[in-house]
């Protein structure tokens, strides 16, 4: 049984905040069925904190979201968001999903996108809201995005509606932001533009973010501890701790190597083909994108 | 026939007036049908649903021709073969994939029972041939309720689901995160477009509804991405169509359903247009990313 490697986070945003941790996971253990995804988790986030959720496909990183959404149900353990247990809907919780790229006809323009991010649940039909109107000018100015406030969203490219979806995740002042995976189909610039703007929001709103990818490259350079899933155990801590041969050897239980090429880590597995973890595929990255 | 003749037996504007006070109940109905097959329609269009439509009104046209033969109420018939068929897509097809394989397989059976059902008809073919393609003058007051009492039904459903149920048709992951109940508003949607489908059928037939339940829509999403302004152009086109062809209808030989759905079809072909003409500086900008 894994034991994390550093449960408290770092003193920067943890200390004397006298806020809640934004995430409160405690001997959480997920079974879908016979199968037990992981087990024992305990996790604590702080509040402005970056952690990267990483592991192979099937080794329940979306999975933890949906718990954190109230979606899906602990077998043992609690799990709280911003000292509150988590319910469905998740009270406090923005949610960015990856970009999917929405109809061209969307009846929906930029701002009526974030808009859903404040009211778009509620019972009703959709009425004009000066406080409401004010909210969405101030998160698509922070992100950016007020240039095509008025534009179909689904007109937009997809870097602009990831800014979009990141302003619409923010507009209800969240403690958590949940990530699942939101530089997926962007190209590298679009990557990094997206990347830095979660950082910056984090350390605006002191938003807490839970970052779901398989590569965590693009967003190396602004995580503070990486929560490592595989075989049903874990592994959190700074990057530098975790991501480190011995480390991801011991949690496959097979001889995994994890690679340094300039600022980028790679990790090449070698563990069974059900659980082996992403593997590093430079071909699809050409040339890298550098130093940062 | 002379080319004179086919446009007397299209337009006959003679005896306009004492025309119109008799279609009195089918313009109301069709107003009542425009206004709620409008804003229908704008979910049916967010939710890629118009091969459904399709296939729930030849169910309720075989519920119609059902309710013929044995004597009762047509509309009630109507509803009954709608809200069927409803909640069989709704059971059958949660994914987009097995909910058309499921309307391929319902419809051609809907149609042939509603065949089967008219040809065991005794009475005028007139009736026979109005389920299919619409009828101008036939709406009896009874009728008239019925739409009435489903139409103010639909509209208070819409207008208490309306934002969620947008939000969960258009971005239903997030809509779930943010805890709209994405699951439970699908049936809830099928019974409400199964009771619209209903109406429509009895004014412009069940082969046809399709000009009502997603023409209107799919134009006005062609010349706007206003949440607010969508629904209400969707509601005025379907209204232009269905009051329009009923007018131009009068006094003419032929079914109301070829106007109505020319009428829709001409308005779904200028927004085109003009959708084409203002899309364009914007389409270098939807340059899909690399993946």
């Amino acid at each position: 049984m894994s034991t994390a490697l550093s449960r408290t986070a770092p003193d920067a945003v943890a200390a004397g905040t006298g806020h809640p941790a934004a995430v409160s996971v405690r001997g959480a253990t997920l079974r879908y069925g016979e199968r037990t995804v992981w087990r024992d988790l305990d996790l604590d986030v702080a509040p402005g904190e970056f952690v990267a959720v990483l592991g192979a496909n099937g080794a329940g990183k979306t999975s933890l979201l949906r718990v954190l959404l109230g979606q899906q149900a602990l077998a043992a353990g609690t799990a709280a968001v911003a000292g509150r247990p988590v319910r469905r809907g998740g009270r406090g919780i923005g949610y960015v999903p990856q970009q999917k790229g929405l109809d061209p006809t969307t009846p929906l323009r930029a701002r009526d996108f974030v808009r859903l991010g404040i009211d778009g649940h509620r019972w009703g039909p959709w009425l004009p809201s000066a406080s409401a109107a004010r909210r969405v000018d101030g998160a698509l100015a922070a992100v950016g995005a007020t240039g095509y406030a008025r534009t179909p969203v689904g007109t937009l490219s997809g870097g602009e509606q990831q800014r979009l979806r990141i302003a619409q995740a923010l507009v209800s002042e969240p403690a958590l932001l949940l990530c699942d995976e939101p530089l997926l189909s962007l190209d590298l610039h679009q990557q990094r533009v997206v990347s830095e703007l979660l950082d910056a929001s984090r350390r605006r709103t002191g938003a807490a973010v839970l970052f779901v990818t398989h590569d965590v490259n693009p967003v190396l350079p602004h995580v503070d501890r990486v929560l490592y899933l595989a075989g049903g155990r874990f592994r959190i801590g700074p990057p530098e701790e975790v991501m480190t041969t011995a480390v991801l050897s011991d949690l496959y239980g097979s001889p995994v190597e994890v690679l340094r090429s300039g600022d980028r880590l790679l990790v090449v597995g070698g563990a069974a083909p059900s659980e082996h973890p992403h593997c590093a595929e430079p071909a699809d990255e050409p040339g890298g994108w550098g130093p940062r | 026939m002379s080319p004179a003749d086919v446009w007397g037996a299209l337009f006959d504007f003679s005896d306009y007036g004492a025309l119109l006070a008799l279609v009195h109940n089918s313009l109301l109905a069709g107003a009542l049908l425009g206004l709620v097959g409008g804003l229908v329609g704008v979910v049916v269009v967010a939710r890629d649903l118009p091969f459904a439509v399709h296939g729930i009104s030849e169910l309720s046209f075989a519920g119609a021709a059902a309710a013929l033969l044995v004597g009762a109420d047509v509309v009630l018939g109507s509803v009954a073969g709608s809200i069927l068929a409803a909640l069989l897509l709704g059971v059958l097809g949660v994914r987009a994939r097995d909910r058309n394989s499921a309307i391929g397989v319902l419809m051609p059976f809907g149609l042939g029972l509603g065949v089967l059902f008219l040809a065991l008809y005794p009475g005028r073919s007139a009736n026979k041939f109005g389920l299919l393609t619409g009828q101008v003058a036939a709406v009896a007051d009874v009728q008239l309720q019925w739409l009435a009492g489903i139409a103010a039904v639909v509209l208070a459903a819409l207008a208490l689901l309306w934002r969620p149920l947008l939000f969960a048709s258009l971005d239903p992951e997030v809509a779930a995160a943010r805890g709209v109940p994405v699951r439970a508003l699908a049936p809830v949607f099928m019974v409400l477009l199964g009771l619209t489908v209903a109406m429509s059928v009895q004014v412009v037939g069940a082969l046809l509804v399709l000009a009502l339940l997603v023409t209107p829509a799919a134009a006005a999403v062609r010349v706007s991405a206003s949440p607010v302004l969508v629904p209400v152009l969707s509601v005025v086109f379907a209204l232009v169509a269905v009051l329009g062809g009923t007018l131009l209808s009068l006094g003419s030989s032929v079914p109301i359903s070829p106007y109505v759905t020319t009428v829709s079809f001409a308005t779904y072909l200028v927004c085109r247009g003009i959708g084409a003409l203002r899309g364009r500086p914007r389409s270098r900008r939807a340059a899909p990313a690399p993946a």
